[in-house]
């Protein structure tokens, strides 16, 4: 029988990870264009913190993902409809792996470890490199900017499923939609 | 006549001597084969950077290293932090303040054999218009006809006002830089 119900799991981990990822995307923005001060440099340690914590808490969810099958889409939808949104959410994932992996490289080219809460330094994969540096910042900021993209299709077909195809598939995501699992 | 002899005997055994000690007198400073670095903890992580413009005298000779002098002159606006926005900030007045004050100075005062390769050289540190007794350890390598020293030393920012304002306190950027160099040096 196919499974009708996000496991409670699965949806904490989808709403955590929301959460996480829309600071980081504003915080990543925001402290880009500011002046270099003490509070930029602190900033951007947080941004790196989170991104360490956003990249383990895909670990999980991937985990999670891989042993608990989703619930199937609808079979009103047309093919080419459920084909879009596996891309969709195929891309999503590529993009949360892809995304931290960049940040993590800048900051090794850049010559400024990350060191996980300041506490547990994350080894630096690439030696300093300003050009690379340099370069992996315009890579980080472009995935960025596709991920923003590809959220505002993942959001505004959610809210199509909801008010126009008028279908369970955003409200089955939703926290206390069934007390099943 | 006694005094003459022995004046005569002392400048002779001088004459003997000094030359051959100064054979290897290393004075030649080589700026593509030596480098000034910093490294400095910014929240706990260890950051480092260079200056590349310097320009040093000295005069060593293995034979009376107490003789030895040096003193270096570096310009600094040639800081790189690795990131050009820290570059320029750096070389701002809350810091550095280049326009005012361009260059660090070092002058070498007494130099102490410590036995072996090492040495302690004691000398006056001035930045930012700000003058600090240091003593730096350096150690003496002879490659070929050129002599390599190396050493490395900690100052507090704060001694020398680099850092001010809202980069006075340590959260962000640490008190203790260490200075690092590597100097290349060819003989006469």
């Amino acid at each position: 029988m196919e499974n009708t119900h996000y496991t409670a799991t699965a949806k904490l981990l989808h709403w955590l990870m929301a959460a996480l990822l829309f600071g980081l995307l504003a915080l990543g923005f925001y402290m880009h264009d500011l002046p270099l001060s003490p509070e930029k440099l602190q900033l951007y340690s947080w941004h790196k913190w989170a991104g360490v914590s956003a990249f383990l808490l895909l670990a999980v969810r991937l985990l999670w993902r891989l042993t608990h099958r989703p619930p199937a889409l609808p079979l009103s939808m047309p093919k080419l409809m459920q084909f879009a949104a596996h891309a969709g959410h195929l891309m999503l994932y590529v993009l949360m792996i892809a995304i931290p992996l960049s940040g993590w490289l800048m900051s090794s080219a850049k010559g400024f470890q990350t060191v996980y809460f300041g506490m547990l330094p994350i080894p630096d994969l690439l030696d300093k490199n300003k050009e690379l540096g340099d370069l992996l910042q315009t890579v980080h900021m472009s995935l960025n900017l596709l991920f923003v993209a590809v959220l505002a299709g993942h959001i505004g077909a959610a809210l199509k499923h909801h008010f126009i195809d008028k279908d369970d598939i955003l409200t089955r995501m939703a926290p206390r939609h069934s007390k099943e699992n | 006549m006694k005094r003459i002899a022995l004046a005569l005997a002392s400048t002779l055994a001088f004459a003997a001597l000094i030359p051959a000690a100064h054979a290897v007198e290393f004075t030649q400073v080589q700026a593509d084969k030596s480098a000034v670095n910093f490294i400095y903890k910014q929240m706990g992580v260890a950051v480092d950077g260079k200056f590349k413009k310097f320009s040093s005298t000295l005069s060593f000779d293995p034979a009376k290293p107490t003789a030895a002098k040096a003193s270096f002159d570096v310009e600094l606006a040639s800081v790189d932090t690795g990131a050009s926005e820290g570059d320029q900030e750096v070389a701002g007045k809350p810091w550095f303040n280049t326009k005012v004050f361009p260059s660090a100075k070092f002058v070498s005062g007494s130099v102490k054999a410590l036995g072996g390769n090492k040495y302690e050289v004691a000398g006056q540190l001035t930045i930012k218009g700000k003058t600090q007794d240091v003593v730096v350890p350096a150690t003496f390598t002879q490659q070929g006809n050129a002599g390599v020293f190396d050493g490395s030393f900690t100052i507090r920012r704060a001694d020398f006002s680099i850092g001010e304002g809202s980069w006075a306190k340590f959260d962000i950027v640490a008190n203790d830089v260490q200075i690092r160099f590597h100097i290349t040096a060819a003989s006469k």
